[in-house]
């Protein structure tokens, strides 16, 4: 009933958000903002895939029985944590050329985002792993099964289901740092909407969108985070 | 307040919790002096007459009296008025109620929480308050664990720290809202052995809630079935749990037996 | 890799150094408003009147759902239309500060929640008032949780400065792009800041678990 309902302001939303686009004065500067959210969307696709990649890596490689791996995970965690990400973000773009590695923007921003948050994911990766009960570890002990597998096909499905809200928050956090690339030049939501209110002086206006863009962004992943959440854990109390 | 007023009256007491009717227009007394046990099936209401009491919920309608003096109303110009904060704390001073699960504050020792609220909440100077709570703390047993923490304590101890914390305040009425529920069962004579010695010293009005029925035979001056929200059955704890006229009462109190 | 020690002691490190000053007062002056923001906000949100615990609710849900940049420029832009002029440092101060009100309220209530409801009985019925026990018996025990996590936050507030350097206050951000496009060279200015931030972050992640620990042994026993 209630995503019905959703789905129906969704879409009366879209209507309206159409008809304000194409009568109002707001098209003036509402394409340029426009730009930006695809800007904004592609960076933060990007580098939501390599933050999830990067926080279950080093997750999983902070609990490795290898101490090499272990170390350079948690030195990789302890870094990215401890940097702004503003500061990576410039490091990245303005510092690394000196070494010979020359990014585009967008490689840049990507990489510094998802090394950034992949390092906080990494803390609710290994928190969940940790929080898997010892008896399924013995049980797969007990079914003679490898290191390996125990690790890919008993304890990690478990804790996945666990890393939901947890990452779904960090998502949120990520798509609200994507304001922040345009530090490597790229023109984002945030940077086109400066842009605009220089140009056109419609300060009200255009921030008051711009602040509601990134609201129903981030509605969005709470919203599917929660979905998600409900619906791999209907799945797993089943088999409990 | 006249001698003729019991200690404690309910007059058609209702409590609902949405739709389901806890209390139902229930009318009860307790004498003063008088131990008096409540017994009935979970979900009965007999916990609840403790936490309206307590002032912890709320009632929709009926007056609860204290010494004949309304305790959720007021009187003014004749008429009864909904209590005013500082009128409920005043007649809710004479009532302490000891809870199924403690509920010590755990950053308090065993004395500082004896002596918190009479040296904080009544403003009895803080070396008589330690002077009383620790012949208090002696009384149950327990002067030894002064300075422990909840958390060092065992829960029979911690219960003994909870009825001393209560007295303290001085109060006229104890509730014991199923003081050894939550107890290991080696501990739960010294929980009870306390309660006994309180309620034969005729010091205090007290409502006992407990499935424990032998001591309620052993200690009340009547016992009270209650269930659906109201009292079914209630007489000498000899009868009652003897001899239940109440086909509910001998239901229940076949399974309580049963099961021990 | 071309790393001039010469120019790193003359020109980064004195000028980073003065910067630090401003990150450093930025993110204290930021916390102690955030702090007593959130306290406001969360007052607000546990009221009794539905409608101001709505608006406070969703006030809190949207300031948390949008960008702390974002709202920076909001204010920087906007404030100047109603008439108030601010310098940028206190604009900054002021949206940052806002932004982790939000947060502050949550961790309060968080806090609050997780105290049983056997504590707030014991208090009603040892006659306390409800304000000797909000002091005495509840505060206190909803310390050990929100001491740790607010210290969590002063440290997330100082890795939050840079972001000032978008509307040109002079913390250690903006000195580095200064001197980088003084003199053509990125490299001595952003690393220097880099490990700035990222020392000041591990020894006070270190601080922070001190005192977690201290909180924790001297409160709950």
């Amino acid at each position: 009933m209630s995503r019905r309902l959703a789905a129906v302001l969704v879409l009366l939303g879209f209507l309206a958000g159409l008809a304000i686009a194409t009568f109002s004065e707001y098209r003036i500067f509402l394409p340029a903002l426009l730009r930006g959210a695809v800007v904004t969307v592609k960076v933060g696709v990007l580098s939501i895939a390599l933050f999830y990649a990067m926080a279950f890596i080093a997750g999983i490689g902070r609990l490795n029985k290898n101490r090499i791996i272990r170390y350079t995970a948690t030195v990789y965690i302890e870094v990215f944590r401890g940097t702004s990400l503003l500061v990576i973000l410039f490091w990245l773009f303005f510092v690394l050329p000196e070494f010979g590695v020359i990014l585009s923007p967008l490689a840049a921003a990507v990489l510094g985002m998802g090394l950034n948050y992949g390092a906080y994911g990494a803390e609710v990766v290994r928190g969940a792993i940790l929080a898997v009960p010892r008896g399924q570890y013995e049980a797969s002990l007990a079914l003679n099964m490898t290191p390996r597998k125990q690790m890919l096909r008993v304890v990690l499905p478990q804790a996945v289901l666990v890393t939901i809200p947890g990452l779904s928050n960090l998502t949120i956090e990520l798509i609200k740092a994507t304001a922040l690339v345009s530090a490597v030049t790229l023109v984002d939501i945030t940077f086109a909407s400066v842009q605009q209110n220089q140009i056109h002086l419609r300060t009200i206006d255009i921030f008051v969108i711009t602040l509601l863009l990134y609201y129903c962004l981030a509605q969005f992943v709470r919203f599917g985070g929660g979905m998600l959440e409900a619906r791999a854990s209907r799945h797993l109390a089943k088999a409990r | 307040m006249s001698d003729r007023d019991p200690k404690v009256r309910f007059e058609k007491v209702t409590k609902t919790y949405g739709t389901l009717q806890v209390l139902d227009s229930l009318d009860f007394h307790a004498d003063n002096g008088e131990v008096v046990t409540v017994i009935g099936p979970s979900g009965s209401g007999k916990t609840t007459v403790l936490r309206v009491l307590m002032t912890l919920e709320d009632i929709q309608s009926g007056v609860i009296y204290i010494d004949g003096e309304p305790l959720n109303k007021m009187s003014r110009g004749g008429r009864l008025v909904p209590a005013s904060k500082a009128h409920v704390r005043r007649i809710r001073a004479k009532i302490g109620m000891v809870f199924q699960n403690f509920n010590l504050f755990p950053h308090m020792t065993a004395l500082q929480n004896c002596i918190e609220a009479p040296v904080h909440g009544k403003g009895v100077a803080k070396g008589q308050a330690t002077t009383e709570a620790l012949e208090l703390l002696d009384m149950v047993g327990l002067a030894d664990k002064r300075d422990h923490y909840p958390s060092q304590l065992s829960g029979g101890q911690q219960q003994r720290v909870a009825i001393a914390r209560t007295l303290a305040m001085r109060p006229e009425i104890l509730l014991f809202d199923e003081p050894t529920s939550a107890l290991d069962p080696e501990m739960v004579g010294e929980v009870l052995n306390v309660i006994r010695d309180l309620a034969r010293s005729g010091r205090y009005t007290i409502l006992l809630v407990t499935h424990q029925m032998g001591f309620a035979r052993e200690v009340s001056d009547r016992v009270c079935f209650f269930d659906g929200g109201r009292i079914l059955e209630e007489g000498a704890p000899r009868d009652l749990l003897g001899d239940p006229r109440n086909e509910r009462t001998r239901q229940f109190l076949s399974k309580v037996l049963e099961a021990r | 890799m071309d790393w001039r020690w010469d120019f790193t002691f003359d020109v980064v490190l004195p000028q980073l150094w003065a910067a630090a000053g401003i990150t450093v007062y930025a993110t204290v002056v930021s916390f102690l408003l955030a702090l007593v923001g959130g306290l406001v906000l969360m007052t607000l949100k546990v009221s009794k009147n539905p409608v101001v615990s709505f608006v406070a609710g969703e006030f809190i849900e949207f300031i948390r759902s949008t960008p702390l940049l974002v709202q920076i420029f909001f204010l920087f832009f906007v404030l100047p239309e109603f008439g108030i002029t601010l310098p940028p440092l206190t604009t900054g101060i002021l949206a940052i500060a806002l932004y982790n009100s939000s947060l502050c309220a949550e961790v309060y209530r968080a806090g609050l929640l997780a105290i049983p409801r056997g504590q707030y009985e014991a208090a009603v019925a040892l006659n306390m008032s409800p304000r000797h026990a909000f002091r005495r018996v509840i505060m206190p025990q909803s310390l050990p949780p929100i001491v740790p996590a607010l210290g969590n936050y002063l440290i997330a507030i100082f890795k939050e400065t840079p972001l000032l350097s978008f509307v040109a206050v002079g913390e250690i951000m903006h000195a580095s792009k200064l001197i980088g496009s003084e003199y053509y060279r990125f490299t001595e200015a952003i690393t220097i800041a880099g490990i700035f931030f990222l020392v000041m972050s591990l020894v006070s992640a270190q601080l922070v678990r001190a005192v977690e620990q201290y909180v924790n042994r001297s409160i709950l026993h």
